[in-house]
C-alpha cells in the first residue's frame, strides 16, 4: 500500500506553467520592457514584504538588495495547487556540506559565512570577463519571484519561493564566445568559515563545482537566486548568490557562488568525482531512473509528519517537462542520468 | 538474580531512547522529516548497542567484575530490538509500506542486502539466546554466536555505503569495532589479565 495524497492535489504537467510565466518571458526581452512591467505591478505586490510569507525570520539585507527588492516582479512563476514549504523547514533542513553533513548543521554553522563584501569572477570563453563586487554584478538585473518545486536526489522535496533573475540575462551581459559550450559554477572555498572543509575525513575535493550545458543555462527556468520568502537568502541556503535549476536534483543548484566560467568542455562536477555511478552530470529529476541505492519514483514532500507521511509520486523533470523536455530529445536519459 | 539494580538500570537506559525520540518527533523538534531521523537514529543505536555488547567481555577481563557479563545477553537483545525498530521505521517512513518496493530494494541494492543479512543474523542470535538453546546446542552454541563478529562487519559496511561525503563518524565506530575485535585475538586476550595483575601488584607495593 502506498500512502498518497488525494489525486485532487496532484499537479498535472499541463498545469505547471502558468500563463504569467510566458508573459514574463516576453517582458524580459528588453530591460526597458522589464522596467515597465515592474512599474505596472498591481498594488498588492508592493504591500509589506516581510509579511508576504508566514513566520519569516527577518534578515539583515545588504543595501543593494533592500534597494532592488521593491521592484521585484512578484509571483512571476508559481506552482499550481501546491503548498509552499514553511520557512522554518526550508531554512533548517539543508544539504550544504561546507557547513557539515547533518541536515541541521548548515543552520547551526553558516552564521560564520561572511557574505559582505562578496565578489564574483566571470571568466573563460566570454567577451567581458572580470571580477565584480556583488552589488555591481547585480546592477543590470530585474528581480523576479519564482516559486519552484525543489527535488533533492535523496528523495525529499519542498516548494520554495525564490527571488532571482534568469541566467540568460547574465549571459547577455557577459557575451559568451562561440567556443563556450558549458557554464561552470564554483562555491566559495574558505575553511576558516566553513567547518566542513576542515574535516580530514572528508571525501569532497573542495571547492564545490557544478555545471550546465549552455542551452540548459539559457532556459528561462534556470535562475541565479539572491533571495527567498521575500527576503535575502539566509546563509544556510546559499547566500548571497546561488543557482536554482528546478528540473534537476537539488545538488546541481550550487550555493554561495564566487566564480562563473564559460567553458568548452563539460566540467567535472563534485558529486560526479565522488561517485560517478550515482550522480551524473545531467541529474535531471527522473522517476524512471533509480539512484543505485534507492528508488526515485517517489518523494517525501516536506514537512512529512510521523503519523501522516507525505509520500507522493515524483514527476518527470520535476513537473517541468513542457519547458525543458525539448532540451533532451536526442539524449538517452538512462545513460545520461 | 545477581546485580538486580544494575540490570534494571541498564534496561531503563536502553529502553528510554526510542521513547524519547518518539516524544521528540511528536513535539516536532526533529524537523520536517522526522521519519528519516528516526530511521537513522535507530540504525546508529543498533550499531552502538552492538559495540557496547561486544565491550562487555573485555571490560570483565580488565576489571574482573562479573556485572559486565550479567548484562551482556540483555544488551544483545536490546541491539536486536533496535534493529527491529530500525527496519519497521524504514518500511513505514521510507518505503511508505509499499511491500512490492521492499522486494525491489532487497534484490537491487547492495546496502539493503547487507543490512538484511545483518538483521537475519541478529534474529538467529536473538532466537537462540535462551538457556534452553544453550543446552540444546552445546558447544555449537558458542560457535554460532561468533556470528556477532560477522554482524559487526555487515553493520559497518551497511553504514559505510550510506555515508558518502565524510567518513569521520564512520571511522570512529569502525576503529572502536576494530579495537574490540583485536582484544579478542588470543595472545592479546591472554595479556589483558596479566596487565591488571601487574598493576595491582605494583599498587600493593606502593
Amino acid at each position: 500500500m502506498l500512502i498518497k495524497l488525494p489525486k485532487a492535489s496532484d499537479c498535472h504537467e499541463s498545469d505547471v506553467t502558468p500563463e504569467s510565466f510566458y508573459l514574463s518571458r516576453r517582458s524580459l526581452l528588453g530591460g526597458a520592457l522589464a522596467g515597465v512591467a515592474a512599474s505596472s505591478l498591481p498594488r498588492w505586490a508592493s504591500a509589506d514584504e516581510a509579511s508576504r510569507y508566514a513566520d519569516v525570520e527577518a534578515g539583515r539585507a545588504p543595501s543593494w538588495f533592500a534597494e532592488k527588492l521593491p521592484g521585484t516582479k512578484w509571483q512571476a512563476v508559481t506552482v499550481k495547487d501546491e503548498a509552499i514549504t514553511p520557512f522554518k523547514d526550508a531554512t533548517h533542513y539543508n544539504n550544504f556540506y561546507e557547513f557539515g553533513t547533518g541536515k541541521g548543521d548548515p543552520a547551526t554553522n553558516a552564521g560564520s559565512l561572511k557574505t559582505e563584501p562578496w565578489s564574483v569572477v566571470i571568466d573563460g570563453e566570454v567577451a567581458k570577463p572580470g571580477r565584480y563586487a556583488l552589488e555591481d554584478f547585480m546592477n543590470p538585473y530585474q528581480l523576479e519571484e519564482r516559486i519552484y518545486r525543489l527535488r533533492c536526489v535523496e528523495a525529499w522535496s519542498m516548494v520554495i519561493p525564490w527571488i532571482g533573475f534568469p541566467i540568460s540575462a547574465l549571459l547577455k551581459q557577459v557575451e559568451p564566445t562561440s567556443k563556450a559550450k558549458y557554464i561552470r559554477f564554483e562555491t566559495l572555498q574558505d575553511p576558516k568559515s566553513m567547518p566542513g572543509q576542515r574535516s580530514s575525513f572528508g571525501l569532497i575535493d573542495w571547492p564545490y563545482i557544478e555545471g550546465l550545458r549552455l542551452d540548459e543555462a539559457m532556459n528561462p527556468l534556470a535562475i541565479l537566486a539572491v533571495g527567498m520568502y521575500g527576503r535575502e537568502l539566509p546563509n544556510q541556503n546559499g547566500a548571497p548568490l546561488r543557482l536554482v535549476v528546478p528540473w534537476k536534483y537539488g545538488f546541481k543548484s550550487v550555493k554561495s557562488i564566487v566564480r562563473i566560467s564559460l567553458v568548452s568542455e563539460q566540467p567535472k562536477t563534485t558529486w560526479q568525482s565522488i561517485a560517478a555511478d550515482e550522480y551524473g552530470f545531467y541529474a535531471n529529476v527522473n522517476p524512471t531512473v533509480d539512484h543505485p541505492r534507492w528508488t526515485q519514483a517517489r518523494e517525501r514532500r516536506l514537512p512529512s509528519g510521523l503519523f501522516s507521511p507525505n509520500v507522493r509520486e515524483t514527476q518527470m523533470f520535476n513537473g517541468y517537462s513542457d519547458e525543458v523536455a525539448s532540451l533532451y530529445t536526442d539524449l538517452d536519459l538512462r545513460k545520461n542520468y | 538474580m545477581r546485580y538486580p539494580i544494575w540490570r534494571i538500570g541498564v534496561f531503563i537506559v536502553a529502553a528510554v531512547w526510542p521513547l524519547f525520540w518518539l516524544y521528540e518527533a511528536w513535539s516536532s523538534v526533529l524537523g520536517p522529516d522526522p521519519g528519516k531521523v528516526l530511521v537513522d537514529r535507530l540504525g546508529l543505536g543498533t550499531l552502538i548497542l552492538l559495540l557496547i555488547t561486544l565491550a562487555m567481555t573485555p571490560l570483565q577481563k580488565l576489571s574482573g567484575w562479573a556485572g559486565w557479563i550479567a548484562v551482556r545477553r540483555q544488551l544483545g537483545l536490546w541491539c536486536f530490538a533496535y534493529v527491529v525498530l530500525h527496519l519497521a521505521a524504514y518500511c513505514v517512513f521510507v518505503l511508505g509500506l509499499d511491500w512490492s518496493q521492499l522486494g525491489v530494494e532487497l534484490r537491487k541494492r547492495p546496502y539493503i542486502i547487507v543490512g538484511a543479512l545483518g538483521f537475519l543474523s541478529l534474529l538467529v542470535l536473538a532466537v537462540t539466546s535462551n538457556r534452553y538453546s544453550q543446552r540444546r546446542l552445546g558447544s555449537r552454541w558458542k560457535k554460532l554466536h561468533r556470528l556477532v563478529y560477522v554482524i559487526l562487519g555487515l553493520g559497518l559496511l551497511h553504514m559505510l555505503w550510506i555515508v558518502r561525503a565524510d567518513l569521520k563518524e564512520w571511522a570512529i565506530y569502525a576503529s572502536i569495532g576494530a579495537l574490540l575485535l583485536v582484544l579478542r585475538i588470543p595472545p592479546v586476550m591472554r595479556r589483558i589479565p596479566r596487565l591488571i595483575a601487574k598493576k595491582s601488584l605494583s599498587s600493593t607495593k606502593a
